[in-house]
């Protein structure tokens, strides 16, 4: 065999390690990402409910869960971003009191949808509503446009996030049903968390389901129901 | 000292203020680079108050950019001599203030490196999206229309340009009323009204901003501008500005007769702190009764009056655009009607928002922008309205 040879070989082996290192890495994210292969089914359509009458003033568990499930701060300065939140409401006419959480409601026809420029704001055909991190430019239209407020701008630079659920600076993010979760049938972090299981999660387009036959069984409305959104987030005794 | 003709300090001047304009843009950068690096918790924005002072400065340019083409439109469109001789200065205003009205609206992005995504990717259904094309068409045909007037062979051209500009900047308008009008669960906006609202605005602000422009360009230049013009210019100037206050009266009188605007209302005229305020004594007062005094008042109305009541519909302008876009934002979301709510997000809160010296600078660049295009493009290209002895037409 001649030099020339040799030399052809070795810089074919050499080139072989160099494209294995530089691709490896690359695998071994994609192997990291715990992503389904398979894309999900417009059969099923997630959708919670809440029995308000179950959630207790003061209690705060829901919220301190989707914070560590997602890597929030937990901050609640009027630059933090809060994905989930305690509200407290009185009707005026009769001082009746109910405490509730408050998130993303995942509308059928989200106004956050239709307004926003790139599409970074979608739906999936599951009804969960979702920010695309890659084509969110930060122009705060979902954030006008949402009727309850469920979105949160990053004002800062993030730390200590979770790899399940990417953040960034500069975009908007909100409440996203524990895609991450829910994709790997599991609840919903908030759900999972309440003491008094005041949060039903389930798909409400299987009848069989126990939200679909509960919402059938009971009255429960949705929030701001005249503005016609179809939220896919029900409340009980509001 | 006067070893140097006029001219000569005249020239200095020029460069002074070129130089000044280009550090108050310089200024605008380095706060877009403050605003890049530590995120806009830099900014008096926040989760409630989404849009702040940076938007202030950009409606206003960008309706303003609309405005101003009225005075080409009455020109090409109507065949007026004397409004004609101006299209070509209300087309570079035009131009200078929609670039710097978009330069400001992309940079307070927060992902303004992304602003090609708005090019590539866009939603059909947002309106934002529709602006995108607008904006970018406004600035094609303006150009074009331009080229048309000043390049002789093309003069044959003008008319029809000048109706294509003219169609363009009402949808164009429209488009930025129907960003607020499209709005459906925020009481301050979300109404019908917006779009034909801003169209009115932008009529008095835009001439506003011409007249401004056009009595400088008249004065450094050392010529007197046709007193009947004046007039003229005066009573369009007054028109738009009765006609502006106007469209702004009915759309509170609309919320004020639904009951379930009238806290808003109350808030936004009454009791809301400095949004009644800037309200009532900048816009009402300042930018609309002493203008309209000193356009229509007996003895008044001469090149100076005009010139302060042009600035005061600005300034009024300003002040309009705060209490609508920032003022209704303040009022809380009505999500549980009929209830009173609190929360750590500001729920049933009058939201409280203080802005930063920074969003100061990146509107003042945007305005700097405007003036460095508008001072170089006046000196370097015939932007001088000429008149021949003026005819009632």
């Amino acid at each position: 065999m001649s030099d020339i040879d040799l030399r052809r070989r070795n810089f074919f082996k050499t080139s072989l390690g160099a494209a294995a290192v530089a691709i490896a890495p690359g695998i071994l994210l994609f192997d990291l990402a715990h992503g389904k292969p398979q894309s999900v089914g417009g059969k099923v359509r997630w959708g919670m409910l809440i029995d308000t009458t179950q959630c207790r003033e003061g209690c705060n568990d829901c919220v301190t869960a989707c914070n560590k499930e997602n890597g929030l701060s937990g901050g609640t300065s009027a630059t933090d971003s809060q994905w989930i939140r305690k509200v407290e409401i009185k009707e005026i006419s009769t001082g009746r009191k109910v405490s509730l959480p408050m998130m993303c409601q995942h509308c059928d026809k989200p106004p956050c949808v239709d307004v926003c420029p790139t599409g970074a704001s979608f739906k999936r055909v599951d009804g969960i509503v979702l920010v695309d991190r890659h084509l969110c430019i930060g122009c705060r239209y979902c954030m006008m446009a949402c009727p309850y407020k469920a979105r949160s701008f990053v004002h800062e630079p993030v730390t200590g996030q979770n790899p399940d659920v990417p953040r960034g600076k500069g975009t908007v993010e909100s409440c996203t049903l524990c895609v991450h979760r829910v994709d790997n049938g599991q609840q919903p972090a908030c759900a999972e968390s309440c003491p008094n299981k005041a949060i039903l999660f389930g798909d409400l387009n299987d009848p069989e389901s126990e939200i679909s036959k509960k919402i059938r069984s009971v009255a429960s409305v949705q929030v701001r129901a005249d503005l016609g959104l179809n939220t896919g987030v029900r409340y009980q005794g509001l | 000292m006067s070893a140097h003709p006029p001219m000569y300090f005249k020239n200095r001047l020029y460069y002074v203020l070129l130089a000044a304009g280009g550090l108050v843009a310089l200024a605008g950068m380095y706060a877009v680079y403050l605003m890049e690096h530590h995120g806009h918790v830099i900014t008096g924005m926040n989760n409630q108050i989404v849009w702040g002072v940076p938007h202030v400065f950009a409606i206003f340019m960008i309706v303003a950019a609309s405005g101003v083409l009225n005075v080409a439109s009455i020109g090409s469109v109507f065949g007026k001599a004397l409004y004609k001789a101006r299209a070509p200065l209300a087309g570079l205003l035009s131009i200078a203030m929609l670039a710097g009205g978009l330069t400001v609206l992309m940079l307070d992005l927060g992902r303004p490196d992304r602003v090609i995504v708005a090019a590539t990717n866009m939603n059909l259904t947002s309106v934002f999206a529709w602006n995108v094309v607008l904006y970018s068409g406004m600035f094609a045909l303006v150009f074009v229309y331009l080229w048309t007037m000043m390049e002789r062979r093309m003069n044959p051209m003008t008319k029809p340009v000048g109706f294509a500009v003219f169609a363009w900047r009402f949808i164009l308008t429209t488009g930025t009323g129907l960003i607020f009008a499209f709005l459906t669960a925020r009481q301050a906006y979300g109404s019908a009204l917006l779009p034909p609202m801003f169209i009115v605005l932008s009529f008095a602000w835009g001439l506003a901003v011409f007249h401004l422009t056009q009595t400088i360009l008249y004065a450094w230049n050392d010529k007197a501008l046709d007193p009947a013009i004046m007039q003229r210019k005066r009573n369009l100037l007054g028109v738009f500005v009765v006609g502006s206050l106007y469209m702004v009266a009915v759309y509170h009188l609309t919320n004020l007769y639904f009951a379930q605007q009238v806290g808003f209302v109350r808030f936004i005229l009454v009791d809301g702190g400095i949004y009644p305020n800037l309200f009532w004594w900048g816009y009402v007062v300042i930018g609309n009764l002493v203008p309209l005094t000193l356009i229509y008042w007996p003895g008044l109305g001469r090149t100076r009056c005009v010139f302060a009541a042009s600035l005061l519909v600005v300034l009024g302008a300003f002040a309009l655009l705060y209490v609508f876009i920032i003022g209704g934002q303040a009022y809380p979301l009505n999500i549980f009607p009929g209830h009173e709510a609190t929360s750590s997000f500001g729920d049933g809160q009058i939201a409280s928002y203080r802005p930063s010296i920074y969003e100061f600078m990146l509107g003042f660049g945007g305005l700097a922008i405007a003036f460095i295009t508008t001072t170089v493009s006046a000196r370097v290209l015939d932007f001088m309205p000429q008149d021949k002895p003026y005819i009632i037409d």
